[in-house]
């Protein structure tokens, strides 16, 4: 029992984050009469909200360099999907070639704000506000303030496409894919766990109890498979959450396994030492933006293909979800600390509130409201939790 | 009229380990200029901070007499309204204000919180006048040089009516004119019945000026010296500096000494902020395989500055002179360059340039050598975790577990972290400024263990202290720094409290 306490003790901002998402998902569920955990919903809810899982990636990285935000992804998202747009819809573009000359042209963006972020020393806070404009007002410019409309169906699919069954669900409405992925990904799931728990004992270290190690694994075994279950009912798997996916397990990696994610945390921590350990801490920077960059771009693109459109006005905000993701997850406002999976958290926060109140017919005025205070919340939480764990 | 204008009596103050002030007594005369003298961490800004109110009423014990009455200070503001002015070494003045807004900020000239500007300015002038400053009061700070910068700390003493001015090292940053001209100053103020006391390390600038002479050694008053009653000279202030009796503080050690494997020739850094300002000046040195080599001098004296630059160029500009190892010369433009050629510097401010408190002892120790446990860039934990697991036995890291997080450590165990990290890039020369400053005795000896463990190993060790007993107790030769340059280089033998001392104020006369 008191591994478990302990256990909950160090992680409770995790933890309590976690909680918080039930208990805001629980009153949803029941506000809206079980709408919201529909299997058309859930699908939903991650297709609307993918974009702040991407962005909520990216600026994690750049928030645990020190603080530093990025300002200009939404205004980056307008631009890419207008280029996106203009080269497929106006110039009948190949749709890969031309999210391949998409990404690219982020990266050239990106190498252009981490420079001066990274080499000149402006404060990101100014460089990502310039940019912010900067692409805003290319945006507006390059779609002459119209909107670009269709795109051809290839270009839909990123995020209106599913991974077809190649079960036919044996007959029933369900797709047997999406139940067979889940098994799979819980099965590895148990497999590394399993592993790394012999490997740690091997080596004499001390291991949670192992009633504490089954409970934990039931209870994710659980999530996965309801999760890949609601799926299932509906349409299977989408596409874009297989890249969401993809991203959000790759990110997870470089951040806790890698010598470059180790870096990130520890120029957030104390940039002074960092250097002194000799990490090139302005390369750490740079390398952040322009990969924040690439990550917007990605973002764009799956926000194009979804409203089916290049607007002006698209793209409005986004940073501001994404930075509140990544805060409500745990991340500090002054670097060092933070993780994928916390900013997660925060994106679903923000995606079942967006979703529930949408649901509900909650104006979006007292929505962004809501969407502010429970920001504040998070925050002041962490700040009041730290104060007391200091005294 | 009585004639002392401050007793402190029996003043004693606590901090949490340390007995910083034990029992000082001091007595200050009425218009007298009256000298603080002893090493650096003996006390003297400890007890000014006690007497101006920044460290308040209840957290020392004993009393303060000002003017014959006791007096209570809860604050810097207390002790202003009284006429104390107390200039630190770091000067408080705003670089982007003018001098007038400085010298009346937090006592402006106002009404109704309203400002009257022309009345700030014309006083700033008469102001300025006084102390001998040909400034325009519009002037902002960041465009006057650090000795007029201190001229106008003592017009915005004046300007609160100042009865009694504490000047802490007030020449340390100032050239030879600039340091004639604030004593001048300060004779000045005198005959308008000002008193002062004053803080320096400079014994030529004490003698010259100063009416009485109080030493402070390891947190206790040892004498007061009178001008004219007693026979003072710098030997004689000296003797009372450092004399203090050397136990078994140190572990004994027999150094196995090779051949020479480090060098640095016509070493010269400028300063990174100051144009044309030399920091470093052809510094030539070398170090042993196994030898223990001390860095003494006096803060300020250029030591760190000498270690950083070596060490990758981790500071200053126009870098010039050669680094030799093992007889071939290796150019270093980078930390990282540094850390793969065999250096290991251990920062003198651990806190703030040394660990990620944020982080546990295990990311701290192989943040500077992550490649060694890690494959295509994949960090291994469980290696990560036996190193550290290895480092904490072997140095005896007091910690509930190497997940601890290195803020809540001690600050012996600290820098035993800090020790490990650079221990584990494996390094053939360590350089370790002030490795046991802020730490207590016990844990002391046992890093000084530690480097006599590394000296036996076959490193070669760079040891900055500003502490004379420890150079002492445990260096096999010592440099001697002064002002950027190597004023002396003494065998064992040869070093001693009083030598390395002699060397450092002979350089000063020379330049005189």
């Amino acid at each position: 029992m008191d591994v478990i306490k302990n256990l909950f003790k160090k992680n409770i901002r995790q933890y309590a984050m976690l909680i918080a998402l039930v208990v805001i998902m629980i009153f949803f569920q029941i506000a809206t009469k079980g709408i919201l955990l529909v299997p058309m919903n859930v699908t939903n809810l991650i297709l609307q909200n993918g974009y702040v899982f991407i962005l909520a990636i990216g600026m994690t990285l750049t928030i645990l360099t020190g603080g530093n935000i990025d300002l200009s992804v939404g205004s980056l998202c307008a631009l890419i999907g207008a280029i996106a747009g203009t080269l497929i819809i106006t110039m009948h573009m190949n749709i890969v070639l031309a999210i391949v000359l998409c990404l690219l042209l982020a990266l050239v963006i990106g190498v252009w704000q981490g420079f001066w972020i990274a080499y000149i020393r402006i404060p990101a806070f100014i460089v990502t506000l310039a940019g912010m404009l900067l692409f805003r007002g290319l945006t507006v410019t390059m779609l002459k303030g119209l909107t670009l409309a269709p795109f051809p169906e290839g270009f839909q699919r990123i995020s209106s496409g599913f991974i077809p069954d190649i079960f036919n669900g044996f007959g029933t409405s369900l797709n047997f894919t999406a139940i067979i992925v889940g098994v799979i990904i819980s099965v590895l799931y148990v497999v590394i766990q399993l592993k790394n728990r012999v490997k740690r004992q091997k080596s004499g270290f001390i291991v949670s109890s192992i009633t504490f190690f089954i409970i934990q694994i039931v209870i994710i075994v659980f999530v996965i498979n309801l999760f890949f279950y609601w799926l299932a009912a509906y349409k299977g798997i989408p596409i874009a959450l297989v890249f969401i996916g993809t991203l959000i397990v790759v990110y997870t990696i470089f951040t806790t396994r890698t010598v470059p994610g180790r870096y990130l945390y520890a120029m957030g921590g104390n940039e002074k030492a960092a250097k002194l350990s000799g990490i090139n801490t302005n390369k750490v920077l740079f390398f952040t933006y322009v990969n924040m960059a690439v990550l917007a771009a990605v973002a764009g693109i799956m926000f194009a293909s979804r409203i089916n459109s290049a607007s002006p006005q698209a793209g409005l905000n986004f940073e501001l979800d994404a930075i509140g993701a990544c805060f409500i997850g745990g991340a500090s406002a002054y670097g060092g600390i933070g993780t994928i999976p916390g900013a997660i958290i925060g994106a679903l926060v923000m995606g079942v509130l967006n979703n529930g109140m949408s649901i509900l017919g909650v104006g979006s005025d007292w929505q962004m409201s809501i969407k502010g205070l429970v920001l504040l919340t998070a925050v002041a939480f962490d700040v009041i939790s730290k104060m007391k764990s200091k005294s | 009229m009585n004639e002392f204008i401050l007793e402190m009596r029996n003043i004693t103050k606590l901090f949490p380990g340390v007995k910083a002030l034990d029992n000082v007594n001091l007595k200050v005369k009425s218009g007298a200029i009256h000298a603080l003298i002893g090493e650096n961490g003996a006390g003297k800004s400890t007890l000014m901070n006690v007497l101006s109110g920044i460290y308040p009423y209840g957290t020392y014990s004993g009393e303060i007499i000002y003017q014959g009455k006791e007096c209570n200070f809860k604050n810097v503001k207390d002790s202003e309204k009284t006429g104390i002015g107390i200039i630190h070494q770091e000067l408080a003045l705003i670089p982007y204000l003018s001098i007038g807004e400085n010298i009346f900020l937090g006592n402006e000239v106002s009404k109704n919180n309203f400002i009257n500007w022309d009345e700030t300015h014309l006083k700033s002038k008469e102001l300025l006048r006084k102390v001998g400053l040909k400034e325009d009061s519009n002037t902002r700070i960041k465009d006057i040089g650090v000795g007029k910068q201190q001229l106008v700390e003592i017009a915005k003493a004046l300007a609160q009516n100042v009865k009694l001015l504490i000047l802490d090292e007030p020449t340390a940053a100032l050239n030879e004119e600039d340091s004639n001209n604030l004593l001048n100053l300060l004779l000045e103020l005198k005959e308008d019945g000002i008193t002062s006391i004053l803080i320096s390390h400079k014994l030529n600038e004490i003698l010259k000026i100063s009416d009485s002479i109080t030493i402070i050694r390891d947190g206790s008053t040892i004498e007061t010296l009178n001008k004219g009653d007693t026979d003072i000279s710098e030997d004689r202030i000296i003797k009372g500096m450092v004399g203090r009796e050397l136990t078994n503080r140190f572990p004994s050690h027999k150094p196995k000494i090779g051949k020479v494997v480090f060098e640095v020739k016509n070493w010269t850094v400028y300063d990174p902020l100051v144009e044309d300002k030399k920091v470093i000046d052809d510094v030539n040195i070398n170090v042993r395989k196994g030898e223990i080599v001390g860095f003494s001098g006096l803060m300020g004296s250029g030591r760190t500055e000498l270690a950083m630059s070596i060490f990758g160029k981790a500071y200053g500009k126009h870098i010039s002179g050669k680094i030799i190892k093992d007889g071939k010369e290796i150019i270093l433009k980078n930390v990282r360059e540094a850390i793969n050629n065999g250096l290991a510097y251990v920062t003198e401010d651990r806190k703030s340039a040394g660990l990620v408190l944020m982080q546990d002892i295990r990311s701290n120790i192989s943040l500077a050598n992550l490649n060694k446990i890690s494959i295509n860039q994949f960090v291994d934990d469980h290696k990560e975790i036996q190193v550290a697991e290895e480092y904490r036995k072997k140095l005896n890291i007091k910690s509930s577990s190497i997940f601890q997080n290195t803020g809540n450590l001690s600050g012996g165990n600290q820098q035993k972290v800090v020790l490990s990290k650079w221990i584990f890039t494996d390094p053939e020369v360590l350089i370790l400024d002030e490795p046991t400053r802020g730490i207590d005795v016990g844990a002391k000896y046992e890093i000084y263990t530690i480097i006599n463990k590394l000296a036996d190993d076959g490193k070669s060790i760079i040891f900055i202290s500003s502490e004379l007993p420890e150079i002492l107790g445990i260096c096999d030769r010592v440099y001697v720094m002064n002002e950027g340059k190597i004023v002396g280089e003494l065998s064992k033998k040869e070093a001693s409290q009083e030598s390395i001392m002699k060397c450092i104020m002979k350089s000063d006369m020379e330049v005189k």
